[in-house]
């Protein structure tokens, strides 16, 4: 048989294989028109959605991955990724903690996290993935009482669709970027948040406590919209290491704040940064961004990344209505072989908007990773304002860390300040410590929390202390 | 509580130290001084295990221990602390977080809990008047932006809290103005005890009007020329070295 008509029949299998299969759980590797058709019908998602998504394809196939970031990883074959699987079975998984790498078990151990936590984040088969049932039921009951939705985005396709048409992809549009595209072609999960008009939303949303989302965590896809004078909170993300069959993560979070809204988006990422060579750690290629949309709106990411092989990630803010306010608060520690290229954006659109960016980042090992930001003053934007801080620490000797800032000033009439530094773990502080009586390992822990000391106040307190928590975890042994 | 035999130290290859001999028992204050460049930074940092500084020959035992053994921190937990004459800055960190961590090291090291959060709060704001500090000092960020008198009482005020047995003192009148020096000498003096040393490693006579010491040793060239007690420093405020030099050359 010519190897041309072989080429045709395995393609006409497996395009055979997917039309029988569509009571299955998985689709075989590779990404074409029918795999989108699968996962939408997965979904029973309507007709304009599914269109949406090949839209979304087609855009994707005129694409090119970008190679600008400072990063440095093998191509990535897109047709060799399933991009359907439905959530494990328990008998796939580990059936107890004994079966769990005791180096994980260790890190857990460190972080305080309670045992039944533990084997959920481990994989670990488990009926009542946290006892939280009650908890869940308690926190429906409250938001529904203040009007708030929130939901996996599936659920929101289904039961609030006018709201997903209206807003979805309205901040990042399909064809926005490579990954952008990909995960429009191909998302099957995510968070939706609606919090009406006037309304501020009684407590802190966490995706924690959404534990139906488990395993979605490749394509993930969030979108939370915030009407007139509407607040909310939203914390993303835990501090335990995760983990993740899936190599390639490529999700994309919406946020829209209207008239006089707030939202504070907050992140802590741990993803498994792969073994001492970084073997089989995450690819993390995230399109974060937030539409200023309304006047006297305003919207604040604060992350703490430390995990993932690769980080690709700029949480960005749009200042489009007048007098708008966006901050970016982050801490990048990159350890062993991990590489980061994160920073942010910030387009002054409206007039009177302000931006705030302060990023700290840590390097050690032989890790690598760069700020890459920018700021943007449109001509319309007159009486603006930026501040950047971005600050580099560097542990050791063979970790690298560079700044890309990027300014654009389309007006006289604004102001734009950046500081940055970049310096090294002084062994004169470390001495100074010790000298002390502190051991070396926190000396290192208190000189690194206190240079991040700008960004865990940002954060929400109870992620605050986890976040001191999980440095001292991610450093450990990178000195000495 | 400190004996020191026969100690050569070396810096990048060149001998520094060249067989510095001294006993400090418990309760006795000593002042060593000594020219630029004699060896009394080297010495003092190699009692307080600083990187860079090789010991060839000699002993330093702490206590009974081989100090010269002991890591950096051990030697602080063990009751020797050092007191600097350029404390380095720590943005971030607040005073008081490195306060309470280092009480709490050594606290540790001796077997005891940590200590209470009301009683630490009172043991720290007792000190700071004593120092003639403002609470809000606690707060700042350690030794960041502080002037250099604010550094050296800073310094004081760790020793009054963590109450070492042995207390080096590098240079730590230097850049002090004369009320400075009268609140850091109040507070050094205030550590004087049966049970404790101090050690002050000084350029200038003058803080010896303030902190009167038991024994005076001038250093010189690597090796200590001359032993005495406190009007030893008198004469060098008047005659300066060389008379020692000429007489130890001699």
């Amino acid at each position: 048989m010519a190897t041309e008509e072989m080429e045709q029949l395995v393609q006409r299998e497996y395009k055979q294989g997917f039309v029988t299969d569509i009571e299955s759980d998985t689709v075989p590797p590779g990404l074409d028109e029918s795999v989108i058709a699968f996962i939408s019908h997965k979904k029973g998602e309507p007709q304009w959605m599914l269109d949406w998504r090949l839209e979304a394809f087609h855009q994707w196939q005129t694409m090119k991955a970008p190679s600008w970031a400072h990063l440095d990883y093998p191509p990535i074959d897109y047709q060799a990724i399933s991009y359907y699987s439905a959530p494990k079975k328990p008998e796939d998984g580990p059936q107890s903690l004994d079966e769990v790498d005791p180096k994980l078990l260790e890190t857990y151990e460190k972080l305080g996290i309670p045992l039944h936590e533990q084997a959920a984040l481990a994989g670990v088969a488990v009926d009542a993935v946290f006892d939280s049932v009650s908890v869940t039921t308690t926190f429906k009951e409250t938001l529904a009482e203040a009007g708030v939705i929130f939901c996996s985005i599936s659920e929101a396709i289904r039961d609030y669709p006018e709201l997903v048409q209206a807003y979805l992809g309205s901040v990042v549009p399909r064809g926005d970027n490579f990954f952008a595209a990909l995960n429009s072609a191909v998302f099957t999960d995510g968070s939706f948040v609606y919090v009406p008009e006037g309304v501020e939303c009684p407590m802190e949303l966490s995706t924690y406590f959404r534990i139906n989302a488990a395993n979605t965590g490749q394509f993930e896809r969030t979108l939370i919209v915030c009407d007139k004078r509407a607040q909310v909170s939203y914390l993303e993300g835990c501090t335990a290491p995760q983990r993740d069959e899936n190599q390639l993560h490529a999700a994309v979070v919406e946020l829209v704040a209207l008239e006089d809204a707030y939202i504070k988006y907050s992140t802590v990422q741990n993803w498994y940064p792969g073994d001492e060579d970084g073997k089989g750690g995450i690819y993390n290629f995230v399109t974060k961004r937030g539409d200023c949309r309304g006047d006297r709106s305003k919207i604040c990411w604060t992350q703490v990344e430390t995990g993932s092989a690769i980080t690709w990630k700029y949480p960005s803010c749009m200042l489009r209505g007048n007098d708008s306010v966006g901050e970016f608060y982050s801490v990048a520690v990159t350890n062993g072989r991990q590489q980061a290229d994160t920073g942010t954006k910030m387009i002054h659109i409206g007039k009177n908007t302000r931006s705030t960016i302060v990023s700290k980042g840590i390097a050690a090992g032989r890790s690598n990773q760069s700020y890459r930001g920018l700021v943007k003053m449109t001509p319309r934007a007159t009486g603006s304002r930026n501040f950047t801080q971005c600050d580099s620490l560097l542990i050791g000797d063979q970790c690298g860390a560079h700044t890309f800032p990027y300014q654009e000033i389309g007006n006289s009439k604004s102001t734009v300040e950046h500081e940055a530094t970049t310096s090294k773990i002084g062994d004169d502080q470390l001495f100074y410590c010790q000298s002390r009586g502190i051991s070396e390992e926190d000396a290192v822990n208190m000189i690194v929390n206190g240079f991040c000391k700008d960004v865990f106040q940002e954060l929400p307190m109870e992620f605050a202390v986890e976040a001191e928590a999980l440095l001292g975890v991610t450093l450990e042994g990178s000195v000495g | 509580m400190l004996e020191i035999r026969d100690l050569h130290a070396t810096v990048e290859g060149t001998e520094i130290l060249k067989g510095i001999n001294l006993t400090i028992n418990p309760g006795e204050v000593h002042a060593i001084m000594g020219p630029n460049g004699a060896g009394k930074s080297t010495l003092s940092s190699v009692l307080a295990g600083r990187d860079g500084y090789e010991v060839t020959q000699g002993t330093i035992t702490f206590e009974g221990q081989d100090l010269l053994e002991m890591e950096v921190e051990d030697r602080a937990r063990a009751g020797m602390l050092m007191g600097f004459q350029y404390p380095v800055e720590i943005p971030g960190v607040k005073n008081i977080y490195l306060l309470k961590s280092a009480l709490n090291a050594q606290r540790e090291a001796r077997g005891e809990e940590e200590i209470p959060s009301p009683e630490f709060m009172k043991l720290v704001k007792e000190k700071l008047e004593f120092m003639r500090m403002d609470t809000s000092f606690l707060q700042r960020a350690v030794n960041e932006g502080f002037s250099g008198g604010e550094k050296k009482r800073n310094e004081i005020l760790q020793m009054l809290v963590l109450q070492p047995k042995l207390a080096l003192l590098d240079e730590i009148d230097s850049g002090l103005d004369i009320d400075a020096m009268k609140t850091v000498s109040h507070g050094v003096n205030s550590l004087r005890s049966e049970n404790r040393s101090i050690l002050l490693v000084t350029h200038y006579q003058r803080i010896l009007n303030h902190i009167e010491p038991d024994q005076v040793h001038v250093l010189i060239d690597g090796r200590i020329a001359r032993s005495g007690d406190k009007q030893l420093a008198l004469r060098v405020e008047d005659e300066g070295y060389e008379w020692i030099h000429q007489e130890s050359a001699a």
